[in-house]
């Protein structure tokens, strides 16, 4: 797959992070991402990220969990084999609610743990990048992602005057195991070699 | 922009408000004495009890649950409700006022008019012939109701006021570490204090005199915490609509809708808790099917209270369920407006179906009479509160945790 280039500054205070963002998204550079070492409050504002379709996701496996779980038993105990039960009604309500609770929660759980590992490009023959080993430890991490207008020079000295503690430049496959969500490969095509 | 306001001034109209709510009420109260309190009828006269009874016990405990969030989120060191802090203060005030209504109603009941229809186990000719009733005696019988329940509303109030007390602290000035510290350890104890007479009163003891003992055969372990999450989340949606309203009246310079989010959070979970217990009470004795514990449920599910009761589970599961589960909608005022005053009228229903339902089996007509009532207690709720609203700063100016309120982030 296609590699791209990537401007990487390190910086080592919250306090100066949060001015940089805004610089940079001000200056039109398209920020790929920024990795922290731990939850960031107000990060995903300041990075302008639309709000996660996750919940909606998992809204509708849960549906799916409900729908799934009530009509199975309900199948089953009136039309395919209804038995009698201590005389109870062949469709029981609130005997079949436990379940449906539980099938619901399963879904919606399984469900959402596999949708934030297909966002997150996360699986287990998944070779990712890392930008900075250091971003698990103590410094946040903004990458920048370059076209072929951007001059890196400029981004760099750019960078290092909005306080960054280290910049540098690198190469890395930023696509999908896929290919379905890296599909801007002429821009870099065109991109001379620095 | 206008210049915040840092101190409540009750507006005209709220006091004309409440002064109309508050006449209603009375009105309707003398009425229902005259067709039914005096009446010869004791079924009639049994009705007008109850109907007192589930209306003070009601917004009695939903003021309460205000001092039991202000001491839960300080021992839970949780410091994004302090900016609106003052209000669930002001509407705890009502305590000792609402304690000292239901007082005089169960002191009424219990001792003066003896009143058999309301609480069977007052009748000792019954309780002789009544194995379970003489097994029950030794905690159902007016001595140990009465000083259970003088104590319980007299240690509410009384926990209630320290804690408000320890609150004005934070108007006289500015404090250093360790008066901070100092200050928190105090709160820290108050609050553990009322916390557990809360667990012993509340959360198990009370429920079971004022209102499980209408059916003095029937038990259920559920029904304590039943009543907790009903009176709990009727009482978030109480200090939600308060803050709401100071707000849109230019109060409360800080609370934002995070904090209306926090409050919406309330809201949800403990509607969904509620349910969760509502269907434990309710599955178990469906599946186990015993004469002697389905007589709780026979006329609610089938009877006259059908309706009530199923009705009780679209207002207080469904609605809150699918309307207050997007973050968008906990963050605006009007639909919150529009859920709080939804979440209060269902248990509202619920408390009726509990107290009522056990006293007026085959009938479930809500009459000018219940919302009468209910006017007069809600008129005299918004009166203190807003009473209680004037007399102090709406923001704790000096407390210890104001800055993690201000800038709370959810």
């Amino acid at each position: 797959m296609a590699k791209k280039k990537f401007v990487v500054a390190s910086f080592d205070d919250e306090k100066v992070l949060f001015p940089a963002v805004k610089k940079v998204r001000l200056s039109g550079y398209k920020i790929h991402d920024v990795y922290t070492p731990y939850p960031v409050h107000g990060l995903d504002h300041a990075l302008g990220l639309r709000e996660t379709s996750l919940h909606t996701a998992g809204f509708i496996y849960g549906i799916s969990g409900t729908t799934i779980a009530l009509g199975g038993m309900g199948w089953v105990f009136t039309t395919d084999w209804p038995l009698n039960i201590g005389g109870k009604p062949h469709f029981p309500l609130p005997a079949f609610i436990p379940i449906t609770f539980e099938t619901t929660v399963l879904l919606s759980a399984v469900g959402m743990v596999l949708t934030f590992c297909y966002l997150c490009q996360l699986a287990p023959f998944v070779k990712k990048h890392h930008f900075s080993l250091r971003a698990t430890d103590d410094l946040f991490v903004m990458v920048i992602e370059c076209t072929s207008k951007t001059n890196v020079d400029d981004l760099q000295s750019f960078l290092s005057n909005a306080g960054a503690v280290d910049v540098n430049v690198q190469e890395a496959e930023a696509g999908w195991w896929l290919g379905t969500y890296d599909k801007d490969q002429v821009l870099l095509k065109e991109q001379p070699a620095v | 922009m206008t210049p915040v306001k840092e101190q409540f001034e009750i507006p005209s109209k709220m006091k004309t408000w409440s002064m109309v709510l508050i006449a209603i009420g009375v009105i309707s109260f003398i009425l229902g004495l005259i067709t039914k309190g005096v009446s010869n009828n004791a079924e009639d006269k049994a009705v007008f009890l109850g109907t007192l009874m589930y209306n003070t016990i009601f917004w009695m405990l939903i003021c309460n649950a205000s001092m039991f969030f202000i001491c839960a989120t300080t021992l839970a060191m949780g410091g994004w409700s302090t900016v609106i802090r003052r209000v669930p203060e002001a509407i705890s005030t009502l305590v000792p006022v609402f304690g000292t209504i239901t007082l005089l109603i169960l002191i009424y009941v219990v001792v003066i008019d003896h009143n058999i229809l309301v609480y069977p186990w007052l009748d000792k000719a019954t309780v002789e012939k009544d194995e379970i009733l003489k097994g029950k005696s030794g905690f159902l019988n007016p001595g140990f109701f009465l000083v259970w329940t003088i104590l319980a509303i007299g240690l509410w109030s009384l926990l209630g006021y320290r804690m408000r007390k320890l609150s004005s602290e934070t108007d006289e000035g500015p404090m250093d570490y360790d008066t901070g510290k100092q200050f928190t350890w105090r709160n820290t104890v108050t609050a553990s204090l009322f916390i557990v007479w809360f667990a012993l009163t509340v959360a198990s003891t009370v429920p079971w005199f004022w209102m499980m003992s209408l059916d003095p055969h029937w038990y259920s372990t559920m029904y304590s915490w039943y009543t907790f999450a009903s009176s709990f989340v009727s009482g978030m949606s109480l200090i939600s609509l308060w803050v709401i309203y100071l707000k849109n009246k230019g109060y409360l310079e800080y609370a934002n809708e995070e904090h209306l989010h926090d409050i919406g959070k309330f809201m949800f979970a403990f509607s969904i808790f509620w349910t969760y217990l509502w269907f434990s009470q309710y599955m178990l004795i469906w599946y186990g099917n015993i004469p002697e514990e389905t007589v709780y449920f026979k006329h609610r599910v089938e009877g006259a209270y059908k309706g009530i009761f199923f009705m009780n589970i679209i207002i207080n599961f469904v609605c809150p369920l699918l309307i207050l589960m997007k973050r968008a909608v906990k963050r605006n005022y009007t639909l919150m407006t529009f859920m709080a005053v939804l979440i209060i009228f269902g248990h509202w229903i619920d408390f009726y179906q509990m107290v009522m339902g056990s006293i007026r089996k085959d009938d479930a007509t809500l009459t000018w009479f219940d919302f009468g009532i209910a006017s007069l207690f809600i008129g005299l709720m918004i009166h203190f509160t807003g009473r209680a609203l004037a007399k102090k700063p709406l923001t704790p100016k000096y407390h210890p945790f104001l800055k993690e309120s201000i800038i709370h982030h959810t």
